[in-house]
């Protein structure tokens, strides 16, 4: 009868455990016997037992109330829908474009003419293409994050359950990839794959899942010596039912809070690579390989400079903070002091 | 502790056989021959090519090329003229024996182009991780001191801003706002300075270090500041804390005494972590302001397809990463008595 438990399993508590958890209740009352205390006690878990809300309805009341958090997911929302709609309707209502190159109208600083942030080095009109570029840069991260979770997921949690052989080589992988310095493992990779924005999303996803991976195997080794997965067991629930319906359910908030924290780190990755000139090519736009001359923009349009940096890091800041908002509000402990 | 020493040590050939494989099979994986980058002007004798090819053992198979980068061909006889007899001895000695080889591009040793790179490299990335460090660690302090009050937002704020912003950008402002704009510093020429002088004058460098060392430790901080605020917190909720504070010890010996020693355990540790970094931290930074660094080399040498000097580079900074987790289990073992090594 631990709230602790029961909030982590949400939603998803099993029949099974949901019996236990009964008995548990009524062998509690039954054993109650004169100490007026334990009765009073086992009143108020049988009162909890029944208030509680599952852990997502819990996260979703404690987003709700967290404003910070909420206006970092609109922002998101919002730049992921400019990114995807607004380029086309915006080059045809101004007349501007991302891609026709005017040498008569370069380095224009914004407000000059239709130009909302002006023109590059080509003339080109920026705005449009920091929105094209976001739909590069947001795709890799989305892509490339899904990816690497979902990777990180599945070998974290085989790795932990079946420990043994499949452990060990998991572990090796994972020391040996991680004891190469990231970003030369990444500029290695890219030199040899000079990806395009989806190969780079299946590079991308293919190198990051090794956080993920160590967390998942942690958690899933703890949970694996847990009641209810024991209890499972020994019904003789075969072991993709207890991976899918014991096991997953009880790291998929770890899981969504990690998923977001790796998009925005994605896009300060994605936009490292580019600005060396190693991620997404030109004259395909992403926010950063938008600042691999930027040295050269010093001096006649300092506006280049500064707007694709401000997209990459509202971005960050925006996933960044929605990471941490959503762990507060996955956090068991933190929901019960807020209640 | 020398058995422990000894057994990471053995821990860590499993770790460093997979870098070279994984280092090596990724460089055969790259499109692009070194040999065509120098052999590109079309008067240049096709013959000689082949023959260079067969001198630097680019027609083996994979495998053999594999062995001779690891042990070194100077054992086995090396088909120069192509007519499949073995004409002479190579001349290799092989990564094992600390022969990382000829840089193609620059025809020198591998080690001695890197050797001569490091300096730089740590000329920045050791004043960023000390002051990094420092300035975390008070942050860290004042907030926790400040629990939920303006500062300890303040410095959450800070920790999740310094997260974010991406430090080839930050660069670029801050050469932008104190180069271009109020022309205060130099946005970059350090190499003049490397090569001007054959000494090091830390005067002359230090107008040249002020931007880079503070985007590479503003990253730092606002890890460090974070974490450094967690521990403190944690220790400050101990019940030896709260022992102690009952026997009447006066805060300040309270926090000297049993908050900070226990706090900065766990820090010291991420500092261990942290000189793994020494290398290989700065790559982009050293790209901003064109600092002479390790960094600057590797993508020099990876626009060159200098295979050697790349592979010698990831090997080295993943060296220079394993030792790093090395010194951090042993520091946690010096600073913290309770850990038997």
């Amino acid at each position: 009868m631990n709230p602790h438990i029961q909030l982590c399993c949400g939603e998803r508590f099993s029949e099974l455990e949901l019996l236990t958890h009964v008995d548990e209740v009524k062998h509690m009352t039954a054993s109650v016997g004169s100490s007026g205390e334990a009765v009073s006690k086992s009143k108020v878990v049988r009162l909890e037992a029944a208030q509680s809300r599952s852990l997502w309805a819990e996260a979703l009341l404690h987003i709700r109330r967290d404003r910070l958090t909420l206006l970092a997911i609109f922002m998101l929302v919002m730049l992921t829908l400019a990114c995807v709609f607004l380029p086309p309707l915006i080059e045809q209502a101004l007349g501007v474009s991302a891609t026709r190159t005017n040498v008569a109208d370069r380095y224009r600083p914004p407000g000059f003419g239709n130009y909302i942030l002006g023109t590059d080095n080509l003339g080109r009109d920026q705005f449009t293409r920091l929105l094209y570029g976001g739909r590069v840069s947001l795709g890799v991260a989305y892509g490339a994050s899904v990816m690497s979770i979902t990777i990180g997921v599945v070998v974290g949690m085989l790795a932990g359950y079946y420990r043994g052989l499949i452990d060990d080589l998991v572990n090796w992988f994972i020391t040996t990839l991680s004891s190469i310095p990231t970003i030369f493992l990444l500029i290695l990779v890219s030199v040899i794959f000079s990806p395009t924005p989806e190969v780079l999303i299946i590079l991308l996803g293919l190198l990051g899942w090794i956080t993920t991976c160590r967390l998942v195997r942690g958690e899933v080794l703890g949970l694996k010596e847990r009641d209810f997965v024991v209890a499972a067991h020994s019904l003789g629930a075969p072991t993709h039912r207890i991976m899918l319906q014991h096991i997953l359910p009880n790291v998929i908030s770890l899981v969504i809070v990690t998923l977001t924290i790796d998009a925005g780190s994605l896009i300060l990755i994605e936009s490292g690579l580019s600005f060396l000139g190693l991620g997404v090519r030109p004259p395909t736009p992403s926010w950063g390989n938008m600042l691999t001359d930027a040295r050269t923009y010093l001096a006649t349009g300092q506006h280049l400079i500064i707007w694709p940096g401000i997209m990459i890091f509202a971005t960050v800041l925006c996933f960044f903070l929605v990471g941490d908002g959503l762990r507060d509000a996955f956090d068991p402990r933190k929901v019960r002091s807020a209640k | 502790m020398n058995a422990f020493l000894l057994r990471r040590l053995a821990q860590a050939i499993p770790t460093l056989f997979g870098i070279s494989l994984l280092s090596f099979m990724l460089m055969l994986a790259t499109p692009g021959d070194p040999i065509t980058t120098i052999t590109f002007r079309p008067s240049n004798d096709p013959g000689a090519a082949q023959t260079l090819r067969r001198q630097l053992g680019l027609d083996q198979p994979p495998l053999v090329q594999y062995v001779y980068w690891l042990i070194g061909n100077d054992w086995t006889m090396i088909d120069v003229d192509g007519d499949g007899e073995g004409d002479v001895y190579g001349t290799r000695r092989g990564v094992l024996r600390g022969d990382f080889g000829q840089s193609i591009q620059l025809k020198r040793p591998v080690l001695e182009v890197i050797g001569e790179r490091i300096p730089a490299t740590l000329l920045l990335s050791v004043p960023s991780i000390l002051l990094g460090y420092f300035v975390g660690i008070v942050i860290g302090m004042l907030a926790a001191l400040n629990h939920q009050r303006l500062l300890d937002q303040a410095t959450r704020v800070l920790s999740v801003v310094g997260n974010a912003i991406p430090s080839f950008w930050l660069g670029l402002m801050l050469i932008l706002i104190f180069s271009v704009n109020l022309n205060l510093l130099p946005m970059s020429g350090m190499r003049d300075i490397t090569q001007r002088n054959a000494g090091f004058n830390l005067l002359d460098s230090l107008p040249y270090m002020i931007m880079p060392v503070t985007v590479f430790a503003l990253g730092i901080v606002s890890v460090v500041s974070r974490y450094t605020r967690v521990q403190i917190l944690e220790a400050l909720a101990q019940d030896y804390v709260r022992t102690a504070r009952a026997k009447g010890l006066s805060d300040r010996m309270v926090w000297l005494i049993h908050v900070l020693r226990n706090a900065l355990i766990p820090i010291v540790t991420l500092l261990g972590v942290s000189i793994g970094f020494l290398l290989s931290g700065a790559v982009i930074i050293e790209q901003v302001f064109s600092w002479p660094g390790l960094g600057r080399l590797v993508i020099e040498a990876v626009s060159q397809r200098d295979y050697p000097v790349i592979m010698g580079s990831v090997i080295i900074s993943a060296v220079m990463y394993i030792l790093g987790l090395m010194i951090s289990d042993l520091l946690y073992g010096l600073v913290d008595p309770r850990i038997q090594l």
